[in-house]
């Protein structure tokens, strides 16, 4: 169950050592991380502008920098999301030059797990598995769930058992297999390294999980070529594992080494909720291992107390001038509501996570005003709706009838003046 | 006060293929020192270069990861079920 090719293969973190291509995620030896690595050097005039230019619009456009297999045929259409520019989110929180990365509408399940996904399966398939699965805060679980369906393979998807009953929903109608575990996310990822030890099942997050990191990778050259091939100052990603903000990280550097960007300092700065935020509480304290915690947020998709890629996460945050912080969860639900009322995206609590840290690190300097920052909205709103029950309690229904319209309208705006006004009377008092 | 430990496939190759075993250490320490005398190459794999458990693996003691029950300063309790697992991440 393993395959060679000269363009890429498993490499440890740590001592060095290679391990070919095979379905194996931390080194035999020293026990750490397991990473792609490229012949990058033969990808040179292969990995152009314009060959990337020539491909579909979609993540298949980089394969040449991903873990595919040859003779992979690319069948969906992941990726290449929006890059917005976000004008009214910026005006509000004082940026100049803010964009959102919207993976909000990732095809095919709406947020940025479709990227890993596609490339961790296109591996499942060449080593053979007949069924593939992953430990899952939700979005994973939907992807794998839905990829797998299209490809024909069977899924049994681990998950806490408090997990939002849309992305429950979301992963049963592909016709997963759906295992809720009664405990919170680290210990659905325990059991999922036991299960890998004893199946023969390819999970995504655990024995693929060198190639399936490597999709993240593609939301880091879609910024770059969707800002005209250039970098920018400053990235906000939010943080659940530390494997995206990473990546993106490798992404622009391996852009830059191939001679398709110019060089320049990027600053990376990660967004966690404080009610799980193990790799903030690192960056902040300058520490190089991470204390684990009981997650307790409702931003359930980030919810990860022990990040096994925390510690390398936290360094590069440090290493590269960036910074991390972490936000309430009445937070988190403005951050929801200021990204939907400015930009007319309606993103899920890590979304709010990142959106009111971003405006945070502004508030507090950390950004200034006119650098080119990217935001990376990561999943959608739809999934969890939840996070927003009982902030838009329903209204009373009218008569169809243009006279009761007009008495509505007139009661609704009736209400913002007198609210003004006795505003306006108390700041007279004062 | 026997209580069981458990060993991930990866540790098999160190301890002939046995995936647990019984001991009767008082705390993580001792199971280490313990480990060092019974699987001399397992001690060695799972230990860093100053002695200390490596930073990629997990201890559990019953589900919990022994750092919330008070790491180094727990002491083992009688049927205990010790697992050390390499940490893996996933989620977001």
């Amino acid at each position: 169950m393993e395959y060679s090719c000269t363009a890429y293969e498993l490499k440890c973190n740590e001592c060095g050592k290679r391990f070919g291509n095979r379905p194996l995620s931390g080194c035999p030896d020293c026990l750490a991380p397991l990473e792609v690595v490229y012949d990058l050097d033969s990808a040179r005039g292969e990995f152009t502008r314009e060959s990337i230019a020539a491909g579909p619009a979609n993540i298949w456009r980089y394969a040449r920098l991903l873990p595919i297999p040859e003779g992979f045929q690319p069948d969906l259409p992941v990726g290449f999301t929006p890059l917005v520019r976000a004008r009214n989110l910026g005006k509000r929180i004082g940026a100049v030059n803010l964009y959102v990365k919207n993976d909000a509408v990732c095809f095919p399940t709406l947020s940025f797990k479709d990227r890993v996904v596609s490339v961790a399966l296109a591996n499942a398939q060449k080593f053979g598995f007949t069924t593939v699965g992953c430990s899952s805060t939700g979005n994973l679980a939907n992807s794998v769930a839905a990829q797998a369906a299209r490809l024909g393979i069977k899924a049994c998807i681990l998950v806490p058992a408090d997990l939002e009953p849309a992305k429950i929903l979301n992963t049963l109608v592909y016709g997963a297999r759906l295992i809720r575990v009664d405990g919170n996310y680290d210990h659905v990822n325990r059991l999922c390294t036991l299960i890998a030890d004893e199946y023969n099942w390819g999970l995504v997050n655990v024995n693929l999980r060198p190639y399936y990191a490597e999709g993240s990778k593609t939301v880091g050259f879609e910024i770059a070529e969707q800002l005209g091939w250039r970098l920018p100052d400053n990235v906000v990603v939010p943080m659940a594992g530390g494997s995206l903000i990473r990546k993106i990280r490798k992404a622009f550097r391996e852009l830059v080494y191939l001679g398709l960007v110019e060089d320049k300092p990027v600053k990376f700065f990660g967004a966690q909720a404080t009610g799980c935020s193990p790799i903030s509480v690192a960056v902040k304290n300058g520490a190089d291992f991470i204390e684990p915690q009981r997650p307790n947020t409702i931003a359930r998709s980030l919810a990860i107390g022990n990040p096994a890629d925390g510690p390398a996460a936290a360094k590069m945050i440090r290493g590269d001038g960036g910074w991390a912080e972490d936000v309430s969860d009445v937070e988190i639900v403005s951050g929801i509501q200021e990204l939907a009322e400015t930009e007319g995206i309606f993103t899920e609590t890590a979304g709010g996570v990142t959106t009111a840290v971003t405006a945070r690190l502004y508030a507090h300097g950390r950004i200034r005003p006119d650098e080119t920052t990217v935001v990376c909205i990561t999943g959608n709103g739809l999934k969890t709706t939840d996070a927003l029950a009982g902030h838009y309690p329903a209204s009373r229904a009218i008569r169809p009838r243009l006279a009761d319209f007009d008495a509505y309208l007139k009661e609704l705006d009736g209400a913002v003046p007198e609210l003004e006004l006795a505003l306006a009377g108390g700041a007279h008092a004062l | 006060m026997p209580f069981k430990v458990m060993l991930p496939t990866a540790f098999t190759r160190h301890t002939e293929g046995q995936k647990q075993f019984a001991s009767t250490a008082s705390d993580l320490s001792s199971l280490l020192t313990e480990i060092n005398t019974t699987f001399p190459a397992l001690g060695t794999q799972i230990k860093d270069e100053d002695g200390k458990l490596r930073r990629f693996i997990n201890v559990y003691v019953n589900d919990e990861d022994i750092r919330f029950l008070g790491g180094e300063g727990y002491a083992f309790q009688d049927g205990d079920e010790v697992m050390l697992i390499p940490s893996i991440a996933g989620g977001c």
